[in-house]
């Protein structure tokens, strides 16, 4: 049924960057500026250039093409997709398209740690083998509401417990810039759906930096929101303290969008929060209408602690700082501002995460859900369940955050995590009275190779030292591609990190669109051909 | 919220499954590393044990051969032991839905037929705090006197269990909503008597577990299959934690019923015993009289009501000191001890040596509790009157501890004496008639106070009516099944049935003229001499006027009209 329209739409369907990419340089004089691939299908849907059934076969198209190479998806929903995109038609031929939702007839990927009632959800963990949740998250339930057509489950490090998707139980997910790299992690398969176009969005989770480390890694642009802007209800939780549901997309307003349909307070979930969600994407203006100096007025401060670190890779350096000079020329200011706690992070996030993690993972147990083991007794049975269910990367944290927990240990690390966690805080928030929005590379260097880092767990702890501080201070920050650094055949792409001040996702969302509207540079993945 | 098929989770675990009773199996919260300070009561704790022995040789209620009342107990080796009691007692919410769900929090439901994603632990699911717990807990932490942490917080007790979803339970570690808290008991009259008040360490709110059901036996141990319930899962519980500062199983018994009758007044849990809507676990230990150490205690389950405690603590007590007595107090260990109610005696269940590791921490997905002192304030303002409070009252009355303790035993009672007595009822009839002729019918017709039609008013006019004569006691009680059964007040009953009683000198007059004519032989018999006749003229009057004519009246009357 799918391969049927193949053909005919395979390529329309892609509204943006189906160029081939061959050098940065190259790129700048093609230089096209981002769109919203959501935008885009809105106004034709609209139009009634393309119906949604169209569109969503299409994306399929290009989904199933891709997929082999790629590897990004855990579950696909086809037939669903399409009914829900038939759904959308029948709505627009009977006039209704006044109601359309803000993204009616958008395909979207949804990380498989966010419960969906008709796909299977199983958090990349063998664990959860086949799992079908009883109930949808708020964000996909809130996604459904808005007309979303939900294409499939997208691949994780098991239970967002990894930096390169590879600790998934199922599958490695390849960096489509590059298949023999990694997508990042652990919402690897978001991004790397999302840059090979197989969706025009997703939605993934950041704990320590899912969403934001592979958006660099995959030259795409993806949200970390504020710790309770979005409802975790439905997600299944890592570290509930650090963990906040996010979106990643094509372009800055892409993520706007994502983030105004998903946000709000769920009295499902106590820690969501009341504040107000604004109009995202209101003040996110074509680029055109800007004046020379869009910029004027704005203080940027680039976090000292990043840059100076012997681990950032030159290229992301320079990268960033390129960026900042981007941002001068548009008016703003950008200084350098220091965090002095900034190292103490990392060591504090590797405790508080794990013990989190020791607890929330407790209730894969082998009794309500999952794959049982045999056990002599229940308590052999619990055992061998959680031996053959999780994956090392999975047993490390358990064992450290139970570790950390025990009596007798609980003060030196627990207790003293949490008290570093109030100094970042603070940290964060006298510097940003000074500055508006803080500057930072992502990860200290741009997607590595599949395998690179897999025996050493300890160097993958380190490529997570500019995104965990954010969680740990509960920062909105927005990711955004900023340059090219070197590596694959033609280049690898750098994001730049953009946070703000709680619940400032509106100015993040802003500046960065200014930002990627202006850069000379296109990210576009090369287009897979084999 | 999508409800999930309402079927057991299996587990079939084979026979093997009995390794795990050996484990521990924590319900309660093991004793807290920091101890509190201990409330003021504890010092009038220590002055009443002199009341405590003075109770010795009175007639106790359970008279096993183990039972042990009196608080200390003076072994074979001449060193006199006393018993340090302490208890733990969980008492399950009457709240309409669970704690951290919309879940009804019913008992007696088919297996799993109230449960949730949040109350199943499915992955993703988060807990959303009941504000009636919060209500409840500042009613009872009020009730007990307690100091109310405006600010408390929630964290996560660990463990594996099958009939826990989470991997761990919701529950208040080191912040509990009330501390320092005290309760004032009042011991049996049969037993004594004297006044007792016990300090309560703390009360923090928590979620209970699911319940497991095995096949082939009551436990784990030996069942070839069990199933799980979760039902309970998640169901909102109170922990009270007491000083030990109780000696005897008589007074650990009181202090369970003084809670029960606290939580009854303040209608936040039925209170139950039977049915597990409260559980009490009882910490025993003795020690040398004198000693400031404590002796190694031993926990008790497993009690179903306030004398299966009394008996299971005297049990245990006497149980240790024999071992004492005979050199053999290593043998006391610390362990869970099971009360069985056929054997009477307690049995080993498991060591509690080498402490469990709950790996308490804070519960990320519940923001801490904060209340204002307006709330407290407020709800201080709905609190009824409590048991002690109102047996102070009762007793300034200056009705009998028998009668006091009685009457206030259920605050349905009470409410019903006091709105009599409001009438302006003479006290002693209104204890009278509540106590005997309606709490007897009540028992015989199975029914609560609540439950008939008697209403408070109804019952004062009655005796108002016995008081002022129109009726006599006799017919008072005659008619009292027709004011409980159909609701009419006692002066429709008595005219309904023209039961009033004639005090008209005329009419008893015109009744005694009759009778004499009718009986000149016994007239003339008591004319001359055989007076004791009297009673024959009474009794033949009293039936012809149904027994209403006025008796005073009526030997006034028929002695004048013999006696001329």
């Amino acid at each position: 049924m799918i391969s049927r329209h193949l053909h005919c739409s395979a390529q329309a369907a892609i509204p943006t960057r189906t160029h081939v990419l061959e050098t940065s340089e190259q790129q700048a004089s093609t230089h096209q500026r981002p769109i919203s691939v959501i935008r885009k299908i809105r106004e034709s849907l609209i139009s009634r250039e393309r119906t949604a059934v169209e569109i969503t076969e299409g994306y399929l198209a290009k989904l199933q093409e891709r997929e082999p190479h790629i590897r990004s998806f855990l579950h696909i929903s086809a037939e669903k997709a399409l009914l829900d995109a038939e759904e959308i038609d029948k709505l627009l031929s009977e006039g209704g398209g006044g109601e359309l939702g803000l993204l009616a007839g958008v395909p979207l990927g949804v990380k498989d740690n966010l419960c969906t009632r008709d796909m299977p959800s199983t958090g990349g963990s063998q664990i959860l083998k086949g799992y079908c949740p009883p109930y949808d998250a708020t964000a996909v339930c809130k996604l459904r509401e808005a007309g979303a057509v939900l294409v499939g489950k997208t691949n994780m490090d098991e239970f967002g417990m990894g930096s390169s998707t590879e600790s998934s139980a199922y599958q490695v997910t390849s960096n489509p810039w590059d298949l023999s790299r990694v997508p990042g992690g652990s919402s690897g398969g978001s991004a790397a759906a999302v840059a090979a176009g197989q969706c025009a969005g997703a939605l993934g989770s950041d704990t320590g930096g899912s969403i934001r480390q592979p958006a660099s890694f995959c030259g795409i642009v993806g949200l970390k929101p504020s710790y309770g802007r979005v409802s975790r209800f439905g997600l299944m939780a890592y570290a509930s303290s650090l963990d906040v549901v996010g979106c990643l997309g094509a372009s800055v307003l892409d993520t706007a969008i994502l983030l105004q349909v998903i946000a709000g307070h769920d009295k499902n979930d106590s820690t969501s929060s009341l504040e107000e969600v604004p109009d995202y994407a209101a003040q996110l203006l074509p680029v055109e209408g800007l004046s020379s100096k869009p910029l004027a007025g704005v203080k940027f401060g680039l976090i000292k602690e990043t840059m100076d670190e012997e681990g950032v890779e030159e290229d992301v350096a320079s990268a960033v700082k390129a960026a900042a000079l981007h941002l001068q020329e548009l008016g703003a200011s950008v200084t350098e501002v220091s965090l002095p706690m900034f190292s103490l992070g990392l060591p504090a996030y590797y405790v508080l995460a794990p013990s989190e993690a020791s607890s929330n993972l407790a209730r894969y147990d082998g009794v309500r859900f999952g794959p049982r083991a045999h056990g002599e007794e229940v308590m052999s049975m619990f055992g061998n369940s959680r031996a053959e269910g999780f994956g090392p990367e999975v047993k490390r944290r358990i064992l450290m955050g139970t570790y950390a927990l025990s009596a007798g240990y609980y003060d030196a690390f627990y207790k003293r995590s949490q008290q570093v966690r109030t100094l970042i805080q603070r940290d964060f928030k006298a510097a940003l009275q000074d500055v508006d929005v803080l500057l930072s590379p992502v990860a200290p260097s741009a997607a590595y190779k599949i395998g690179e880092k897999l025996d050493n767990p300890l160097s993958m702890y380190l490529g997570d030292l500019m995104t965990v501080n954010v969680n740990l201070a509960g920062l909105p920050s927005l990711v955004v591609p900023c340059g090219i650094a070197k590596g694959g055949t033609c280049g690898l792409p750098v994001g730049l990190q953009m946070i703000g001040p709680a619940f400032g996702e509106e100015v993040l969302l802003r500046l960065g669109h200014i930002f990627e509207q202006t850069l000379p540079m296109n990210f576009n993945a090369p287009l897979l051909t084999s | 919220m999508a409800m999930v098929s309402s079927r057991c989770f299996a587990l079939a675990l084979g026979a093997a499954a009995a390794t795990l009773a050996g484990r521990w199996r924590p319900r309660s919260s093991a004793r807290l590393p920091l101890l509190l300070p201990r409330c003021v009561q504890s010092e009038v704790r220590i002055s009443n044990q002199k009341h405590a022995r003075d109770g010795r040789g009175l007639p106790r209620r359970v008279l096993s051969k183990e039972s042990q009342s009196s608080s200390s107990v003076v072994a074979d080796n001449g060193l006199e032991y006393e018993a340090v009691i302490g208890i733990e007692t969980h008492v399950q919410l009457g709240t309409a839905t669970k704690a951290f769900c919309s879940c009804p929090s019913q008992y007696g439901a088919e297996p799993n037929a109230h449960v949730c994603p949040v109350c199943m632990g499915l992955p993703g699911a988060l807990p959303v705090l009941n504000d009636k717990v919060v209500e409840y807990g500042v009613k009872l932490a009020l009730a007990l006197h307690s100091e109310i942490a405006l600010t408390s917080k929630f964290d996560r007790k660990q463990y594996f269990y099958p009939d826990l979803p989470k991997g761990y339970q919701i529950s208040q570690y080191d912040v509990p909503i009330a501390s320092k808290g005290f309760i004032d008991v009042d011991l049996p009259v049969e037993f004594g008597g004297g006044h007792r008040c016990f300090g309560i360490t703390r009360v923090h709110m928590e979620e209970d577990a699911g319940k497991l059901v095995h096949a082939g036996g009551e436990r784990l141990s030996g069942s070839s299959s069990s199933q799980v319930d979760l039902n309970r899962a998640g169901v909102p519980l109170l922990e009270v934690v007491s000083e030990p500062e109780m000696r005897t199983g008589l007074e650990a018994a009181e202090y369970a019923a003084e809670l029960q009758r606290l939580v009854r007044y303040l209608g936040i849990s039925n209170g139950n015993m039977q049915e597990g809507s409260m559980r009490c676990d009882v910490n025993v230990s003795v020690r040398p009289k004198g000693r400031p150490q404590f002796g190694t205690k031993v926990e008790i389950k497993n009690m179903n009501s306030f004398s299966a405690m009394q008996r299971a603590i005297d049990f245990e007590i006497d149980r240790q000191v024999t071992l004492e007595n005979e050199g053999l107090g290593h043998q006391i260990k610390q362990e869970t001890r099971l009360w069985e109610e056929g054997s009477q005696r307690t049995i080993s269940m498991r060591s509690k040596e080498g402490l469990a590791d709950y790996r308490y921490f804070p519960e990320p997905d519940l923001p801490e509790v904060t209340l204002t002192q307006d709330y407290v304030d407020a709800t201080q303002a709905t609190l009824p009157e409590l048991p002690n409070a109102k047996r102070r009252r009762y007793e300034s009355l200056g009705l009998s501890m028998q009668d006091v303790l009685v009457l206030a035993n259920d605050s349905d009672v009470a409410a019903f004496f006091d709105e009599v007595v409001g009438k302006g009822t003479d006290v002693k009839q209104a204890a009278n008639w509540i106590m005997g002729d309606l709490s007897a019918w009540l028992k015989n017709e199975k029914l609560a106070i609540t439950e008939t039609k008697l209403t408070p008013a109804a019952l004062a006019e009655l005796i108002d009516l016995i008081k002022d004569g129109t009726i006599s006691g006799k017919i008072g009680k005659e008619i009292l099944p027709e004011l409980l059964q159909n609701g009419v007040s006692a002066r429709e009953a008595i005219e309904a049935k023209g039961l009033s009683q004639i005090s008209d000198a005329a009419v008893i007059e015109s009744m005694v003229d009759a009778i004499i004519a009718e009986n000149p032989k016994q007239v003339a018999a008591y004319r001359g001499g055989k007076t004791k006749l009297q009673g024959f003229f009474v009794g033949q009057v009293m039936k012809v006027s149904s027994g209403r004519v006025n008796p005073a009246l009526l030997n006034k009357i028929l002695l004048s009209k013999l006696n001329c």
